[in-house]
């Protein structure tokens, strides 16, 4: 599977989601710089972490617009599969490629810390193989995650299972207390109705290796590797 | 312009924080007075913050050679060889008088400025550190503080992408009215790919590249040559503006730059910004410089040249580069969407000539301006400390439940939990940090190789104040104690000496004794000194802070997979205290968080003892030998053994038996050095044994792991047995129970 990795001038876990993918998984994998307009011979796009443009304005919103993202549009019509992580979710959101929006943290302030998540749709090609009801641990490292989504539009979400995780306990449980940012229904990632497109606040790059104190994230690589079909489709299942 | 300048005097050198002897000094070297520009040059570079007036006859006792050291003291920042052609670069540097005035920028710009002398060096940050310290927690304007500097560190250290990895946080009326902010930053370059600040090669160009210069922070490095009063808060201009993703651009624009071969030398604006760039770079290499300030990129109009040199507006560097790669350089930055303007070149004069618009308004020679007097004055050993030292812990009753008084210690600002501020900070960005925030040290693994590092801060100011010469050496050796418990061994140290105005004799004394005693541990534990700075003149209305030198370590562990955490691992292992047994309550915790009294002698410093401790520690967890090593220091033997319980991720009980002292108190709560708690596997325990008896150290067993509660006895007495929920809420809310 090739993977292009986007680089906007403030983003920082692009050399993590890098060194991962070329280092634990052996995929190729190449940087992709945020004025580029085309995103050919690529099978996965991830948008990484970081503050693209700097974010002094909504997180995300500058970069939303970017050549980059206008291009992922046609790259996601095409049927190509994207992750967005922390800022890439974020930017997601403001390019309209995801439904809703990521606010300040209800603590009004960042939040790194390990959290619990547990999957809810394991019919999209990233969550594939997992069980629906599985916990996985990851990082996330924000101040701008608590997603929002109006009435109707998270009526439509759950009517058509594009909440992927939800914050929890470790032992699954949903609860006001396994919240880290005050996220709608602890809400931490969701997919678009296709199921191609994938926006998450936690960080599965740095939950990739057993020494980096788990590697649940690589699962949701694993997920993707094994979702590619010789024809370039992609199996939800 | 020129008819607005005013008319330089003595008197306005004065004002400027020049003495009238400098004054002279200046006239006479330059064989005419100077210009207003010029004065303003040389007010800001023979500050103290610029030019360690009072400090450079003492530093000079610093132990700063080895032979992994590639860069000492003198650079933007220290490099020491780490092995597979690696190098890393570090250092600490103070912002605690901005933060004082503006404690969000005040520390953000710390950060960014710490930031900048890594990256100037060719390395990549990968990890910061911060050692703070604030007065009483009970005011309200602490509190303010606090979430100032903690939000503003969080701020552009999570915008530029370097985790925040340790650090320390701690209490004390005294600096109530100049808290501490000391940044520290460790980055990693390839060792034959390392950057000086240097203009070699006449004709070559000199770049300005980076943020546009603006009016903020003035003669910033003046402000923080001066004590402050009650119109502390009138000084905020003078403190700068940070803009992290900037500074992100700047980082990844000048590492791009350096790859290309152009670059010949770089240093950051930071303290007295151009004025220092530009008279630094050239005297460490024997040459000169032309600038013209007109092409400098500003963000004001009508900026004076003295305002243009004296600026301290962040993210900002002077870049030499190699004569007829400019359009190497120009590319880089322009892709970064950054300015790089050719501002001037390097000369074979001597001089750094100054103009605007063609019109010379400065001349000098460099190696004067490099050259501020040097001072030697009056030092007098305090006539308080007597009394302070006379004072006999032992005296005081003891407490009547031992359990509630281990509570109240845990629960203390200095020693309660600090996740509070760290979970504020992105601590992993880089995907190398093993060990977070919350052990003795932070662990970082080293891509490409099997090696790690570890890293850790410290500094007592109480300890300093009592004896300031031990209480220094003490900072060292339980820095170097931390980072050997994770099983890294010391390589190499950065300081930042916080004291009062060194005008006074005893603040000067207390400076003396503590780089005295911060020699001799470095000398014994074999560490060297590549860097660091002093902040003097933090005293507010005429009181001084503690005296508080704060050192940063930075260890090699050769196998990245052989490190060891702070807390207990599983039931039914062997618990065992190394080191001597001789403690104090002097300026302990204890005797502070009980009876507000900050008095008595320290223990003894066998710094021999010390450093054969330590390297039967690193030779224990890098064998694999101990499952925890976690240094006894703050609230000693007792605080120890519940942090090592309750700081994992799941809590686990210990039972201790110890041997009955002189009090209860000084075997729970005393204080003193060299002594590690370990926990042994039964299994590893023969070899254990073998190996302390080898490493010819003082330790015994003490007692084992499991349960729910931690219990300690001592002479036979259950004196603690408390259950860890108890241990854990004391000790986790402490901290957001003082800051709400």
């Amino acid at each position: 599977m090739r993977f292009g990795v986007v680089v906007f001038p403030g983003t920082w876990s692009d050399c993590d989601f890098h060194y991962v993918i070329s280092e634990v998984l052996h995929e190729p994998v190449k940087y992709v710089w945020h004025r580029e307009r085309s995103l050919e011979g690529l099978d996965c796009v991830i948008l990484p972490g970081g503050f693209s443009y700097g974010d002094y304005l909504r997180a995300g919103a500058v970069a939303g617009r970017s050549p980059v993202v206008e291009a992922l549009r046609g790259f996601v019509a095409g049927g190509g599969l994207v992750l967005g992580s922390c800022n890439g979710f974020q930017i997601l959101c403001e390019a309209g490629l995801l439904p809703g929006a990521l606010m300040r943290n209800e603590c009004l302030q960042y939040r790194c810390q390990s959290t619990h998540l547990v999957v809810e749709n394991v019919d999209t090609p990233f969550t594939r193989g997992l069980r629906p009801g599985q916990v996985l641990t990851m990082p996330i490292s924000h101040g701008e995650g608590k997603y929002h989504a109006s009435p109707e539009t998270l009526a439509e979400l759950k009517g058509r299972n594009q909440v992927v995780f939800r914050y929890a306990e470790a032992d699954g449980r949903v609860t006001k207390a396994a919240n880290p940012n005050g996220s709608l229904e602890n809400i931490a990632g969701i997919v678009n109705p296709e199921g191609t497109v994938l926006g998450l606040m936690p960080h599965p790059e740095r939950a990739s290796e057993a020494a980096m104190g788990g590697a649940d994230g690589v699962l949701l690589f694993h997920a993707l590797l094994g979702s590619l079909v010789e024809d370039g489709t992609f199996l939800k299942r | 312009m020129k008819g607005a300048e005013p008319k330089v005097t003595v008197d306005l050198a004065r004002d400027l924080g020049l003495t009238a002897e400098e004054y002279d000094r200046i006239v006479t070297r330059l064989g005419r007075e100077p210009t207003w520009t010029e004065l303003g040059l040389f007010s800001a570079l023979w500050s103290e913050h610029c030019a360690y007036k009072h400090s450079r006859v003492y530093l000079g006792r610093l132990p700063t050679r080895g032979p992994r050291v590639l860069q000492g003291p003198g650079e933007n920042a220290g490099a020491i060889d780490i092995g597979d052609g690696w190098a890393v670069v570090f250092k600490m540097e103070s912002h605690n008088h901005p933060s004082f005035i503006e404690p969000f920028q005040g520390a953000a710009t710390g950060v960014g400025g710490i930031l900048r002398d890594i990256f100037t060096m060719g390395a990549r940050p990968i990890a910061i550190l911060d050692s703070l310290r604030f007065g009483d927690p009970g005011e309200a304007k602490t509190r303010h503080l606090v979430n100032g500097v903690v939000s503003g560190i969080s701020w552009y250290g999570n915008c530029f992408g370097c985790p925040t990895v340790g650090g320390e946080i701690a209490f004390a009326p005294e600096y109530a009215g100049n808290p501490l902010v000391n940044v520290m930053c460790v980055g990693l370059v390839r060792a034959d790919r390392l950057f000086r600040a240097r203009a070699e090669g006449v004709g070559n160009p000199v770049f300005y590249v980076g943020n546009k210069t603006g009016r903020d922070g003035i003669h910033g490095a003046t402000m923080a040559s001066a004590t402050f009063d009650e119109h502390a808060e009138a000084r905020r201009p003078t403190v700068q503006v940070g803009d992290p993703f900037t500074e992100k651009l700047l980082l990844e624009a000048c590492l791009e730059a350096m790859r290309t071969g152009a670059v010949v030398g770089i240093q950051d604006m930071g303290a007295a910004g151009l004025a220092c760039c530009t008279s630094e770079m050239p005297a460490r290499a024997g040459t000169g410089m032309e600038v013209e300030l007109g092409r400098v990129p500003q963000r004001e109009t009508a900026m004076t040249p003295y305002e243009i040199l004296l600026s301290e507006s962040q993210e900002r560097m002077l870049l030499v580069a190699a004569r007829g790669r400019e359009e190497e350089v120009r590319r880089v930055f322009a892709r970064w969407e950054l300015d790089a303007v050719e501002i001037g070149r390097v000369t074979a004069g001597g001089e750094l000539v100054a103009r605007l618009e063609g019109e010379v308004v400065a001349r000098v020679p460099v190696a004067l301006l490099a050259e501020a007097p040097e001072y030697r004055k009056p030092v007098a050993r305090p006539a308080w400390l007597d009394e302070r030292l006379a004072f006999d812990p032992l005296g005081l009753p003891a407490p009547a439940d031992w359990g509630e008084a281990l509570l109240e210690l845990l629960g203390s600002p200095t020693l309660a939990s600090k996740e509070w501020a760290y979970r504020q900070y992105d601590q992993q960005v880089g995907i190398n940090t093993l060990v977070l925030p919350g052990s003795d040290a932070a662990v970082l693994r080293v891509k490409g190789t099997r090696r790690a590092l570890a890293v850790a801060t410290d500094g007592n100011g109480r300890l300093v104040l009592l004896d300031p010469r031990r209480g220094a050496a003490m900072a060292v050796a339980e820095a170097a104690r931390n980072v050997s418990c994770a099983g890294g061994l010391p390589l190499g140290l950065t300081d930042c000496m916080n004291f009062g105005s060194p005008e006074r004799p005893e603040i000067l004394w207390q400076f003396a004794e503590a780089v005295e005693g911060l020699a001799e541990a470095c000398r014994v534990l074999d560490i060297p000194v590549v860097g660091g700075n002093v902040s003097f003149y933090n005293e507010t209305s005429g009181q001084a802070i503690l005296p508080t030198p704060v050192v940063g370590v930075v260890g090699l562990l050769e196998d990245a997979t052989r490190y060891a955490t702070q807390w207990f691992k599983a039931a039914g292992h062997a618990v065992a205290l190394l080191g001597p047994d001789a403690v104090s309550l002097g300026g302990s915790e204890y005797l502070w968080t009980r009876h507000r009294r900050l008095a008595g002698r320290l223990a003894p410093l066998d710094l021999e003892a010390e450093r054969r401790v330590q390297a039967a520690v690193r030779a224990a967890v890098t064998a694999g030998l101990v499952s925890a090593a976690h240094d006894c220091a703050e609230g000693g033997l007792a605080v120890t053994l519940a942090e090592a319980c309750v700081t994992g991720r799941e809590p686990l009980g210990c039972a201790v038996r110890l041997a009955g002292g002189a009090r209860p108190d000084l075997t729970l709560f005393g204080e003193g050095p060299s002594r590690v708690v370990v926990e042994v596997e039964p299994a590893r325990a023969a070899e254990f044994e073998a190996l302390m008896r080898e490493s010819a150290i003082s330790w015994r067993w003490v007692g084992e792991t499991g349960g729910a509660r931690l219990r300690v006895d001592v002479g036979g007495t259950t004196l603690v047995d408390v259950p860890l929920e108890r241990i854990e809420q004391a000790w986790r809310n402490g901290f957001e129970r003082h800051m709400a």
